[in-house]
């Protein structure tokens, strides 16, 4: 954004001479602050709140330690490489999880939403599981898989294969019978109609699912790292929570944040790139 | 661009009811209707008198309970390759562009991709839209996506266009450009026509033939000659004697 306007503050110079420049640039540069403030100005009040919060002493510090200790922490974490490791764990386990969830689930609720009969049969059963808490069947897991990466994994995959799921079968399902019978008029026989209407069309809500699934993955990623872990961002909060070093927390809290953020943030632009056509939801 | 003739339709004999809460309503009554190669015929009617259905009994999109349909000698069974269907909504697929979209039926139909395109471009030129090709159809206003929609049933160059209401969602005047778009596309490109619509107006400045479904039971279909010259003149006294005589059939006037 700053780098286009500068671009732009440029092109406009050497068409009207220098004179204006410096108004134009002063104007865009208002414009451009201005933008940032409505829209960052809440999260940066928090941020200064807290950091002036914690090194006046309002509150105690060693609960809320201020923000430059969490970065400092952080950037020790990640240079040090302790930090690392944990990071390269998580990211497969979730990362594991939410792959089979998606090789599973697309595919699945893709017939479903077409096959009435298989959709009627499997529906009460979904809806069992869907109701039934993941991290309740967590333990369930354990005793199944052992302690493990194999009962993390399936409990994020369990837990993420839903929102993939039902998201799927109504995207399927909510593709408008117009069209169909638009195409059918063309003569566009079943697995035409699949490929060149009901796939497309069920893009966008197969995408509300795949952002649900991955803010779910990480979820359970945490709650699965919390019990019986020895390495991963989740263990990290914990120990370090048991070990008083709340610097360090706060510092594995950032990286989920981050994680979270940049997963979202992934799938939003592939959506923008596969989904030109409409107005993705942001 | 020429197109082998041919699009002459019998009707014999047809019927069709739908039950309703476990009543039977019959909505067409033994129908027999000639339709010929080339013509425009319009068929009017009060709401549920059937006209959209036998439109899509036409279109293969409905069966009939008795009684056929032939096209050129041959019986309908299903939808067809001679024919194309332009609906009342445009029914866009809003991931394809304008392109690609009239390109579909062509596409969906075996042809290759780069003739396909090469023909629907042919046609976007020709509903006056060369300009939106590479447009989505969300981009496009209600009477621009009706073009597109146009164009796509033109691009199959089908014998027989069916239209079921194609310019009834839309405002007034962009009506009417359309109706005078309809008649041009309508005798460059030699095709029959068969078109439902609400609209007596509309019915005689398109028209061949007009024909008027009855409502209620035992009353028979009607069929009315409209031989005025092309382009027609709304204003002109037969064309409005015309619109009595209609309004007539409904009775109201």
């Amino acid at each position: 954004m700053t780098l286009q306007h500068i671009e732009r503050t440029a092109g406009i110079a050497r068409h009207e001479g220098g004179n204006s420049f410096t108004t134009e640039a002063l104007r865009l540069l208002h414009r451009t602050s201005a933008r940032i403030l409505s829209r960052y100005g809440v999260l940066l009040g928090f941020l200064a709140l807290w950091q002036v919060a914690a090194s006046s002493g309002w509150v105690n510090a060693a609960v809320l330690p201020p923000i430059d200790a969490i970065v400092s922490a952080l950037w020790k974490g990640l240079a040090g490489g302790t930090l690392l490791g944990d990071i390269a764990i998580s990211l497969q386990r979730a990362g594991l999880a939410f792959a089979a969830a998606v090789i599973v689930a697309i595919p699945l609720g893709l017939v479903m939403g077409q096959a009435r009969a298989v959709e009627a049969a499997l529906d009460p059963i979904l809806q069992l599981f869907r109701q039934t808490s993941a991290l309740a069947l967590y333990p369930v897991f354990i005793l199944l898989l052992g302690l493990g990466e194999a009962s993390k994994v399936f409990v994020i995959f369990w837990a993420t294969l839903f929102p993939l799921l039902l998201n799927t079968i109504s995207g399927v399902k909510e593709v408008d019978p117009k069209l169909l019978e638009m195409a059918r008029v063309y003569g566009a026989g079943q697995l035409t109609i699949f490929r060149r209407v009901v796939l497309p069309g069920a893009v966008p809500s197969i995408f509300v699912g795949l952002r649900l699934g991955a803010t779910t993955a990480l979820l359970l990623l945490i709650a699965s790292e919390m019990i019986g872990a020895n390495k991963g961002i989740g263990f990290q909060v914990m120990n370090a929570q048991y070990n008083f070093q709340i610097p360090l927390m706060f510092a594995a809290i950032v990286i989920l944040a981050a994680l979270g953020l940049i997963a979202n943030q992934a799938l939003l632009l592939l959506q923008r790139r596969l989904c030109r056509w409409s107005n993705p939801a942001a | 661009m020429a197109r082998p003739s041919g699009g002459e339709v019998t009707i014999c004999d047809l019927s069709k009811s739908f039950s309703l809460g476990g009543r039977k309503l019959p909505v067409l009554r033994s129908l027999n209707l000639d339709i010929r190669s080339g013509e425009c015929l319009v068929i009017v009617g009060a709401s549920g008198s059937g006209k959209t259905t036998l439109l899509r009994i036409l279109a293969g999109l409905e069966r009939a309970d008795g009684g056929g349909v032939a096209i050129d000698g041959r019986g309908v069974e299903g939808v067809g390759e001679e024919r194309a269907v332009i609906f009342q909504e445009p029914r866009l697929l809003p991931w394809l562009t304008v392109l690609g979209n009239v390109a579909f039926g062509l596409e969906v139909r075996g042809v290759t991709k780069r003739q396909a395109e090469e023909r629907a471009r042919f046609y976007i030129a020709l509903v006056g839209l060369a300009e939106f090709t590479d447009a989505y159809p969300r981009q496009l206003s209600g009477g621009m996506a009706q073009r597109v929609g146009i164009a796509r049933a033109l691009t199959v160059q089908p014998e027989i266009l069916l239209l079921d209401e194609p310019l009834g969602a839309l405002d007034a005047m962009t009506k009417i450009s359309m109706q005078e778009e309809l008649a041009r596309i309508w005798s460059e490109e030699n095709v029959t026509m068969v078109m439902v619509t609400h609209d007596l107006e509309e019915a005689i400045y398109l028209a061949d033939r007009v024909l008027i479904l009855p409502k209620e039971k035992g009353g028979a279909a009607r069929l009315i000659d409209v031989d005025l010259p092309r382009p027609r003149d709304r204003s002109e006294s037969r064309f409005v004697r015309h619109r009595e005589e209609l309004l007539r059939e409904f009775g109201l006037h």
